[in-house]
């Protein structure tokens, strides 16, 4: 396409969108329970987060409805050779201060996307060198075939170079950042919205933007953003009508909003699946009153354990029916479940199994569990201390918000838990990524990024084999055999409990037309509202 | 005993003063409580409720602390009179089948057993420091007095806020159950200490120029001694009506840090921590986890109060 | 009358010295401050390099004087949780705390007023009982239990009154105020209501009790004797002599209502500094709490000697007999 057709392409877009958009613009009102902290786009890997700022910064592709990678600020791309990736980028596309986007803030964004605080780093990969042809065009050159490169691209967000050192923004501000930075108060990117006011835990006011090179499929004027972490007040406010879309909506008031005469409920499965996992790497267990040896490293203890949860109780009783029992660590979206079948519950096999294993008395230990992070996630564990109970096994638990949850179990805290219960969406939206972070062995020398979320620490050398495979494998009907083999030999070893994929709920004004996405985005450049 | 040395006017009214508050009760302050029918009311309706935490676990259905005894399947169940009501849930059960009556029933113990606690640790060591500051007078009252003054611009809210922010900040949030208990107990205990004090001080400011002290402190009775068998007595009352007052202030403070999400876990609730469980429950239609709890909470609350206003009116001599 | 307000005003600096103690004690002690800015893979040097430029190796002394020094200027550090100055966000919310207490506080005094008033002309009629009712009911009731009935009922139930926030809010210059759109003013209605409705009944409480005793007096009876109207003496003079204590009072308590905020913010959402409080309590975010705490502070502190120097010129008799009882 040449330069003048395009022009004249996003000229007629121009003008189509004009004819068809609606007399009246509106403003939409949003609340969702997190709040939105850093405006830096490589602060935190949070996917509301970058939700949040997918409305103002774009990357060079996006996911469209169906989750599809489809271009954005990247036309198009090529690979000439496994190791090179070509990508011709959008003209005529402005900035939100008027700078205009070209090659030099591709180059940039993928160097303060790697550096040193970023929470992005993986993003691309530390070794590829990107590099300008022209004004459009960036080549990314790999030392190894990827060819799921771009998957995590869609919250890559491209920044405004020149924007960036005129600010003194050109380090990404860490999340442990010690002092503000410009980047984290102001923004400035592509997208359809601009930020006009941001008060961090009150309120951002997110203003349309007049020059977006795409057509909007929205009629708003503006969005404005209010964080309501009481989930009753949430459901309140969307009921009087002082809102037009909250997320989460809690499971227990789905009927009530869909009763309600102004709002409903749109629910559907994410792509989250919940897991319980057990510390089957230390000698002994941090938090149990068993001394000199681990019980969960006896397979037969992690059996155990597996046949006395009753998923489907909590699918009954704590998730009201919302959520799909899993016998994989990933939603079917990501890879078809019917050749597996999660093993029966069962409490007297699994009294037997902890007899045989030596523990016909039980044993005491501690479950860590977030509060505020998953679907009713205190009252599942709750559930399962219950369950456990049950077997002889007393589990003290300990329920705490995310911050304090994810700072004492994941990977900086040193994995500090002997049993614990967490969620996981893979970024990619394919099996590999849970192959590799959530099963992999820690601390392999060769690649010290495997098992990154392996909290229970679980290692099979045969499975990261597999999982190799799987990561160089093109052909996707062989891909589809190793990853099966490797889910298979993972579930023999009972090496995590996958509890259920957890059903997402948005509540939506009866106003308001929106598009769901099962990633759990809430994107509102989708968003229409009827005239008030 | 120490009073058989006493110089005989001093062992009068020595003697007299432990003696005053039975014979008070015998007498005028009985006399006022049988004329006031709330009061009684009060009076029964508090009694009821320390008799239905002491007898919890007799009187429960099951032990809602007990997650082996908490059954999943009997989640949700609304009241007994209702149309899906189940026996023998007479209050309806929560999210985890925990039936709402035990668990009122439980966390009235907790909220009781906090609220006595804290007044009883608050009490002593108020008491301890206005009879320090009283009797020594000087530097010593200054200072302690001083405290008293800073503390009291203070609400017991925020201070019982931030020894608990505090104590998870220094202990993580390991804190199980039983520790978070002690926390509580410690937090309402230094929160209410000053009134304590400041009458101890007063009535010890009084008594300490009277002959009988004077006589005490010449036969050779050691400071603490005249202090506590002697001076203090002459404080019960007051003490006693504030106590009563602040049981109640210090059940809705446990109740509010519970509440706020800074007090007992949901798998060891108070009356405070049913409450906020049961309120993400309320537009669900599901009432019952929130109403009952709410309903003992005030309840409890406000015959305490009825008790400790009566009780501030019958001792006040002014009014009578 | 100098050197009271000389020595009052030195005492109230020995209080925010004290406060200002146990801020830094918090800040320093609780919890070590560069594990709670670290997390991700920090190595042990790169700690090192952020103790060393917060000051953390220098004598506790040192520190205490620069967290002072620091403090009085209103410098509190950067919050944990939201890696902004923790003076920023006070003060960005600061509006909307005073706002809802001087609201409640407003609420408290005309509703007390009026209710001590008639329940102390007629003391024995049905309303005055009910009042009586309602004020045992006002104590006896926690904030939280009021708050969620209230958004029950007028929120959920009848969709009168917004249950969360502050509505839409007017800048006037680094303030924010509701009082000036519809929405922002229907959304101060309970809160206010909640939030007022302890002080309330002190205020119902105390103005019966002044009245009654005012009414007992001589100079009441004089005025009867005079033959002024039963209204010119009733609120000429009774309530006249009532209003000096009822204000002192609601002067004194306006920190606790402050104070108090914490529970109605959290139960309304009210993006004020209360809510933010119970936020940094959750997430251990010292440097909020230890500022709060300072913030707080000063305010009860500036209060406290206004009235105090007030009521020396009001009432020339405290100039000798300097204790005042709370």
């Amino acid at each position: 396409m040449s330069v003048g057709r395009s022009l004249f392409a996003a000229t007629l877009a121009g003008v189509l969108a004009l004819a068809v958009s609606p007399a009246s613009s509106q403003t939409l009102r949003y609340a969702n329970q997190g709040e939105l902290k850093s405006l830096d786009p490589y602060t935190l890997n949070e996917s509301t987060t970058s939700a949040h700022l997918g409305h103002v910064y774009e990357g060079l592709v996006a996911r469209g409805k169906d989750l599809k990678i489809i271009p954005a600020l990247a036309e198009s791309w090529e690979t000439p050779e496994p190791t090179r990736w070509r990508f011709h980028l959008r003209k005529g596309v402005k900035f939100h201060n008027g700078d205009p986007f070209t090659a030099d803030d591709v180059v940039f964004s993928a160097e303060r996307v790697r550096a040193k605080g970023s929470n992005f780093q993986s993003r691309i990969p530390a070794d590829a060198k990107v590099v300008k042809i022209d004004d459009y065009t960036v080549d990314f050159i790999l030392t190894s075939p990827n060819p799921i490169l771009t998957a995590l691209w869609a919250t890559w967000y491209i920044m405004d170079k020149k924007w960036a050192e005129a600010n003194d923004a050109v380090a990404p501000t860490p999340a442990a950042a010690t002092t503000p930075s410009y980047a984290s108060l102001h923004e400035n990117g592509t997208g359809p919205f601009i930020i006009e006011s941001h008060q961090p835990g009150v309120k951002t006011v997110f203003k349309v933007n007049p020059n977006w090179w795409r057509k909007p499929e929205h009629n708003l004027k503006e969005i404005i953003f209010t964080p309501i972490a009481n989930p009753a007040t949430r459901v309140a406010a969307l009921l009087s009508g002082e809102v037009d879309v909250i997320e989460p909506v809690p499971v227990q008031d789905i009927e009530r909003v869909k009763a309600s005469p102004n709002a409903t409920a749109l629910t559907g499965p994410e792509l989250r699946t919940i897991f319980v996992g057990m510390d089957q790497a230390r000698d002994e267990l941090l938090y149990s009153n068993v001394k000199g040896k681990n019980p969960f490293k006896d397979v037969r203890v992690r059996e155990a354990v597996y046949r006395a949860i009753d998923v489907d109780l909590i699918k009954n009783r704590v998730m009201r029916g919302l959520s799909t029992p899993s016998a994989l660590m990933v939603a079917p979206e990501i890879f078809p479940s019917k050749d597996f079948a999660r093993p029966k519950f069962d409490p007297d096999a699994a009294k037997k199994l902890l007899a045989d294993a030596g523990y016909a008395d039980g044993f005491e230990v501690t479950m860590d569990c977030p509060n505020d992070r998953y679907v009713n996630d205190a009252a599942i564990c709750q559930a399962i201390v219950g369950m456990l109970a049950r077997i002889n096994i007393k589990v003290d638990l300990l329920a705490q918000p995310k911050a304090q949850y994810f700072a004492k179990v994941l990977k900086p805290g040193g994995y500090k838990t002997s049993l614990f219960m967490l969620g996981w969406t893979p970024d990619t939206l394919d099996s590999q990524n849970v192959l590799h972070d959530i099963m992999g062995c820690r601390d392999d020398p060769k690649d010290p990024n495997r098992g990154e979320a392996n909290l229970a620490g679980y290692c099979n050398k045969q499975f990261d084999e597999l999982a190799d495979k799987v990561l160089v494998e093109s052909d996707s009907s062989k891909r589809d055999l190793l990853i099966k083999q490797a889910f298979e030999l993972s579930m023999k070893d009972w090496a995590y409990i996958p509890l259920h994929q957890q059903a997402l709920a948005w509540g939506v004004s009866k106003k308001v037309k929106l598009t769901q996405r099962a990633d759990n985005m809430v994107m509102l450049y989708w968003a229409t509202k009827q005239e008030e | 005993m120490s009073e058989a040395v006493v110089p005989h006017t001093t062992e009068k009214r020595a003697a007299a003063a432990p003696g005053r508050f039975r014979r008070a009760l015998d007498s005028d302050l009985f006399y006022s409580f049988r004329r006031s029918k709330v009061t009684m009311i009060a009076a029964g309706v508090t009694l009821l409720f320390f008799l239905l935490a002491i007898f919890a676990s007799v009187l429960s259905a099951q032990n809602p602390f007990d997650p082996a005894q908490l059954q999943l399947m009997n989640s949700r169940i609304s009241p007994l009179w209702t149309a899906d009501g189940q026996s023998p849930f007479l209050l309806g059960t929560d999210e985890q089948g925990r039936d709402v009556l035990s668990a009122i029933l439980y966390g009235l113990r907790i909220s009781l057993l906090v609220g006595v606690l804290g007044v009883v640790l608050s009490g002593a060591i108020g008491i301890l420091l206005g009879l320090t500051a009283g009797y020594f007078g000087g530097a010593v009252d200054g200072l302690i007095m001083r405290i008293a003054d800073v503390q009291l611009s203070f609400p017991a809210i925020l201070i019982a806020l931030l020894i608990n922010g505090i104590a998870k900040s220094v202990f993580g949030n390991k804190l199980d159950e039983m520790s978070m208990l002690a926390v509580l107990v410690f937090a309402i205990g230094l929160s209410f200490w000053v009134q304590y004090a400041r009458t101890v001080r007063g009535s010890v400011l009084v008594e300490k120029n009277k002959d009988y002290v004077a006589a005490a402190q010449l036969i050779g009775l050691p400071a603490p001694v005249i202090m506590l068998r002697h001076v203090l007595p002459n404080t019960t009352g007051p003490i006693l009506v504030i106590a009563t007052i602040n049981l109640a202030l210090a059940i809705i403070t446990e109740a509010t840090l519970s509440f706020l999400g800074s007090g007992m876990p949901e798998t060891m609730p108070s009356l405070g921590t049913l409450i906020r469980i049961g309120n993400g429950y309320l537009f669900a239609g599901e009432w019952w986890i929130v109403a009952f709890p709410g309903l003992a909470l005030a309840a409890l609350i406000l015959s305490i109060n009825l008790l400790g206003d009566w009780l501030r009116d019958a001792l006040n001599p002014k009014l009578r | 009358m100098l050197a009271f307000t000389l020595r009052r005003a030195i005492q109230a600096i020995g209080v925010m010295i004290a406060v200002g103690i146990i801020a830094f004690s918090m800040f320093r002690f609780a919890g070590d401050p560069v594990n709670q800015m670290v997390g991700m893979d920090t190595s042990g040097a790169e700690r090192a390099a952020i103790r060393k430029s917060l000051g953390l190796d220098d004598p506790v002394i040192v520190q205490f004087g620069r967290y002072v020094g620091n403090a009085a200027q209103f410098k509190f550090g950067v919050s944990y949780q939201f890696r902004l100055p923790v003076t920023n966000l006070l003060m960005e919310r600061m509006p909307a705390t005073l706002e809802l207490a001087i609201c409640a506080t407003i609420f408290a005094m005309i509703s007390g007023i009026m209710m001590g008033v008639y329940s102390a002309l007629r003391r024995d009629s049905w309303l005055a009982h009910v009042f009586q009712a309602v004020s045992l009911i006002g104590i006896s009731l926690p904030t939280f239990l009021i708050g969620i009935l209230m958004i029950y009922l007028f929120s959920v139930t009848l969709g009168w009154l917004p249950s969360f926030g502050r509505g839409d809010v007017v800048h006037i210059g680094w303030w924010t105020t509701g009082l000036l759109t519809l929405s922002g003013l229907k959304a101060l209605i309970m809160p206010s209501i909640t939030l007022g409705l302890f002080q309330m009944t002190l205020i119902m409480r105390l103005v019966r009790a002044e009245m009654l005793e005012v009414m007992r007096t001589d100079y009441i009876r004089f005025a009867r004797a005079r033959g002024l109207t039963t209204r010119a003496i009733h609120f000429g003079h009774a309530l006249r002599n009532t209003l000096v204590p009822v204000i002192t009072v609601a002067g004194l308590q306006f920190g606790s209502v402050i104070a108090f905020a914490i529970i109605t913010e959290t139960v309304f959402q009210w993006p004020g500094m209360g809510l933010l409080f119970v936020q940094a309590v959750q997430n251990v975010d010292i440097p909020i709490m230890a500022a709060y705490l300072m913030m707080v502070s000063l305010i009860f502190v500036t209060i406290n000697l206004v009235v105090d120097i007030l009521y020396t010129i009001v009432d020339p008799r405290l100039r000798s007999t300097v204790s005042r009882a709370h």
